[in-house]
């Protein structure tokens, strides 16, 4: 019989999904992994700890040509699996409660990847949500930030894309097997976020996108970033678990204050009333990650070049600068009628100073 | 004995002359009608018989012999029965002679002798003129839409005796003549206007360009932002009728039976279908077809409120009509072509819930299902409506504010100017609007300045647009230039167009 090394005994349990708790438990019985595999079918019956649906599961598996089909398969789909017995895995990681012991990645996590944030939120975002991700993320990315999310619907896909428009690098953590496409309409984001960061999952191929996956997955989300930033989220959410996580990580918590009518700020709010910290601003990031107050100075914001702009041009580019409005109120506050405003809008536009989001309201580019 | 008397079928909205021959012969007596008449000219022997009699005269007891020519054509309606009548009176010899060749009767006979009034009067009555009837004796309840034909004599009658009577020279009618079938200043008694819509200036501006232009529009928005309210006010700024669209419209619904007054219609018709309706109430149809909304909705506007109700297959109907303006119905008695020009304004959800991107709302919607829902609408359809408008609840504070709201006289007043000017540059194209313009009318009277050529360049580059909204952009510019009253698309008047392009990449991407 030939060998396998720790390492391939511990990718081996990993696809087997019998929950990271279980290969804990086994870890530490055995050190070596290749006791384990070595031990007789009866002696695993003994074990204590584990439920017998698990160890019929281990049993029933526990031969070579098992893993062989494991590591081809692993080969076919050209993805990378980083265990705690190698150098390449994440050290932000190895610092949690219940780390995952395998990872499977596509794309590639670099060095610089450990400044990083998460930004999570609902799965349905507002319009507010859209355009708050979309400030925060690319002023972030601008600094050199490395954008964490879950490649769910929602503010998660927002920040994913925003990132990668800002030329910045994102990690998407799946609560699914690489191979599985979850939500089906993000197909194409898996390929840019993969191109320009890494897509990471604890799961083996072929895991589906089960429910109570995700709360689990979160735990990678914060533990892979230095804090936590949640956009929108209604009172219960996945949202809050990753901020739970983050707190039980000794990571830094930061939440989007929001409308106190809308649902979608509900749990937010919440998080600022238990004292999460309040973002207005990424300044408000920044004070709190030492590690961004130094990639702060390297990097000078840059102002917006307001020259060339008529009068009336730059009377509606002001109220726009102000915040998010609409297009009836840009009307309203200045006088001038509907058509005119359109006209200056277009222009606007056009020098890319500004953009439409939904329902006719404006915003800063 | 043998008579002829004329009298007129519709198939369509066309009218062919009928010629009643009727021969009274001796033998056993029958009552026969031949020349593919159907049911309800079969019936008119009952009617004709009773009422005949009840009118003070015998019924012959003799052979009747009446042919319907020319035999070939299939007829129906009840409007031959007084035809039929006045035949066998004249072979009895109750009538004096007239000038049968230049008179024509159409109505509908009771039983104790009166005449009912019947549906298709005015299209008769044009397609008798056409064929040099000079004299037409009709329903007295359908006298006023009868005489809006002028140089044809109505001769409005109440009963069968009173027709004998006239006929005969014992009582004299004046011919009818409509009491005002021209346009009078105050024709327009709204009970609503733009004025009632607080705040809104964007989806008010929308509605100006489009009815100025004829464009289709598309309104989405969540529940409560005014969509339907404004879709509702769009008739009190629609430019006027010219009396050929009025003629038309007039001519459609006489033979819909829906000309309740019996006059011109001198508005607008806007039809809202209820989303249950199927597409052959749509479109029209039935044994011997009769006219559907789109036709209904000629040269007026066809209003379908939360349009991804409908079901797929009723809106895909409408996609033929929407760019032939005419409708062709085939059945196994009859092929008819209906008109049907309209506007189509449609409203819809951004979601089934409704909520979708709304702060204050919770959207209980799953992603596949508002896909689901986005996806009723297909993109041929999409393509055809140029402008599309995103509308959000008003604020509160702005509902209260009093401000100058213009009326929809103002705003009418410039909707007509524009139109004007559209009647003025296209009429030798046979075209009225500018939403009807092809890609070759665009080219050639779409121009533009340097500068707007400058903005549409960039503008192209930076949205992507395709070919299609490209052009969809000129010619709602055109209308916003027309409404401005100048003959060049100006930069200003592009920069505007580019608001209303359409939001398929963002909904439907």
């Amino acid at each position: 019989m030939k060998g396998f090394s720790n390492r391939e005994i511990l990718i081996w349990l990993s696809s087997l999904n019998i929950g990271n708790r279980n290969i804990r438990k086994v870890m530490e019985q055995f050190p070596q992994l290749i006791d384990f595999w070595e031990l007789p079918a009866n002696c695993i019956y003994n074990l204590n700890n584990i439920s017998d649906e698990i160890k019929e599961k281990i049993i029933a598996s526990k031969n070579e040509s098992y893993i062989n089909r494991l590591f081809d398969l692993i080969s076919k789909h050209n993805i990378d699996v980083i265990t705690v017995f190698d150098r390449e895995y994440p050290e932000s990681l190895h610092h949690i409660y219940d780390r995952p012991k395998v990872l499977y990645i596509k794309g590639r996590v670099l060095k610089e990847d450990y400044i990083s944030l998460a930004v999570v939120g609902s799965r349905r975002a507002t319009s507010y949500g859209k355009w708050a991700t979309e400030k925060l993320v690319k002023e972030l990315v601008d600094l050199g930030v490395t954008i964490v999310s879950g490649v769910a619907l929602g503010i998660d896909s927002i920040a994913h894309r925003a990132a990668l428009e800002g030329k910045g690098r994102t990690i998407g953590v799946l609560g699914n097997g690489l191979d599985i496409v979850y939500p089906k309409r993000n197909r194409d984001l898996y390929g840019e976020i993969a191109s320009n960061g890494a897509i990471i999952t604890e799961y083996f191929l072929g895991t589906p996108p089960l429910a109570h996956n995700f709360p689990q997955r979160n735990r990678i989300i914060s533990g892979l970033s230095l804090g936590v930033l949640v956009i929108e989220a209604k009172e219960r959410s996945g949202s809050l678990i990753t901020a739970q996580h983050a707190l039980e990580q000794g990571k830094e918590v930061f939440a989007l204050p929001g409308n106190i009518n809308s649902i979608y700020s509900r749990g937010t709010n919440a998080l600022i009333k238990e004292g999460a910290k309040l973002v207005t601003d990424i300044d408000d990031i920044i004070e709190e990650i030492y590690e961004l107050q130094k990639n702060k100075m390297e990097k000078k914001k840059k102002e917006i070049d307001c020259s060339g702009l008529s009068p009336l041009e730059m009377k509606v580019f002001q109220l726009i600068k102000e915040g998010p409005i609409h297009a009836d109120s840009i009307a309203y506050s200045t006088g001038l009628d509907i058509s005119t405003v359109y006209s200056i809008l277009t222009i606007l536009e056009l020098k890319g100073m500004i953009k439409e989001m939904s329902g006719r309201t404006f915003t800063l580019l | 004995m043998y008579s002829i008397v004329n009298t007129c079928v519709l198939q369509g909205l066309n009218g062919h002359i009928i010629q009643v021959e009727t021969d009274l012969s001796k033998g056993l007596p029958v009552f026969q009608i031949v020349g593919l008449p159907d049911a309800s000219i079969k019936e008119s022997k009952e009617r004709v018989r009773t009422a005949i009699k009840n009118s003070g005269y015998i019924f012959p007891v003799s052979r009747i012999t009446v042919n319907l020519v020319p035999a070939h054509l299939r007829k129906e309606g009840s409007q031959l029965d007084l035809a039929i009548a006045v035949g066998i009176l004249q072979s009895m010899g109750e009538i004096n002679d007239f000038d049968y060749k230049r008179t024509a009767f159409i109505g509908e006979l009771s039983l104790d002798g009166r005449i009912n009034p019947i549906e298709g009067a005015l299209p008769m009555i044009i397609s008798m003129r056409e064929f040099n009837i000079k004299k037409c004796i009709v329903p007295f309840a359908n006298r006023n839409e009868a005489s809006i034909v002028e140089d044809i004599e109505i001769i409005p009658v109440k009963t069968l005796k009173e027709t004998i009577d006239y006929l005969n020279g014992e009582k004299e009618i004046l011919p009818h003549k409509s009491p005002n079938p021209l346009f009078s200043d105050n024709i327009d008694d709204f009970q609503i206007d733009f004025s009632d819509i607080k705040g809104q200036e964007g989806l008010k501006r929308a509605m100006e360009v489009a009815a100025a232009g004829g464009h289709n529009i598309l309104m989405i928005g969540p529940p409560g932002a005014g969509k339907t309210m404004a879709a509702r006010r769009l008739p009190t700024i629609l430019p006027e009728l010219s009396f050929e669209e009025a003629i038309e419209v007039t001519k459609i619904y006489s033979v819909a039976g829906l000309l309740q007054s019996n006059e011109l219609i001198r508005q607008r018709p806007f039809r809202a279908p209820h989303h249950t309706a199927s597409s052959t109430s749509l479109i029209g149809g039935g044994r011997i077809p009769k006219p559907g909304e789109v036709s209904l909705a000629h040269n007026g506007v066809l209003f379908l409120d939360e349009i991804p109700e409908f079901k797929r297959d009723v809106l895909e109907v409408l996609r033929q009509p929407m760019e032939d303006g005419i409708v062709t119905i085939s059945r196994a008695h009859a092929t008819l072509t209906y008109p049907a020009k309209f506007m189509l304004v449609a409203s819809m959800n951004p979601c089934p819930c409704g909520y979708y991107g709304d702060p204050y709302h919770e959207c209980t919607c799953s992603q596949s299902s508002i896909d689901k829902y986005l996806g009723k609408l297909s993109n041929p359809l999409l393509d055809r409506i140029d402008i599309h408008i995103e509308v959000l609840p008003v604020d509160y504070s702005e509902l209260k504010e009093d401000k100058n709201l213009e009326s929809s006289n103002e705003i009418r007043n410039r909707v007509n100017r524009a139109r004007q000017i559209q009647l003025e540059r296209y009429r030798y194209d046979k075209v009225y609007s500018n939403s009807q313009l092809s890609p070759r009318h665009i080219k050639k009277y779409c121009k533009l300045n340097k500068g707007a050529e400058r903005i549409m360049q960039e503008a192209f580059k930076r949205y992507r647009f395709s070919a299609r909204t490209y052009n969809k952009i000129l010619k709602v510019g055109r209308t916003i230039a027309d409404l401005d009253g100048k003959e060049t698309i100006m930069e200003k008047h592009i920069l505007e167009a580019v608001r209303y392009r359409s939001l398929d990449n963002k909904y439907w991407g």
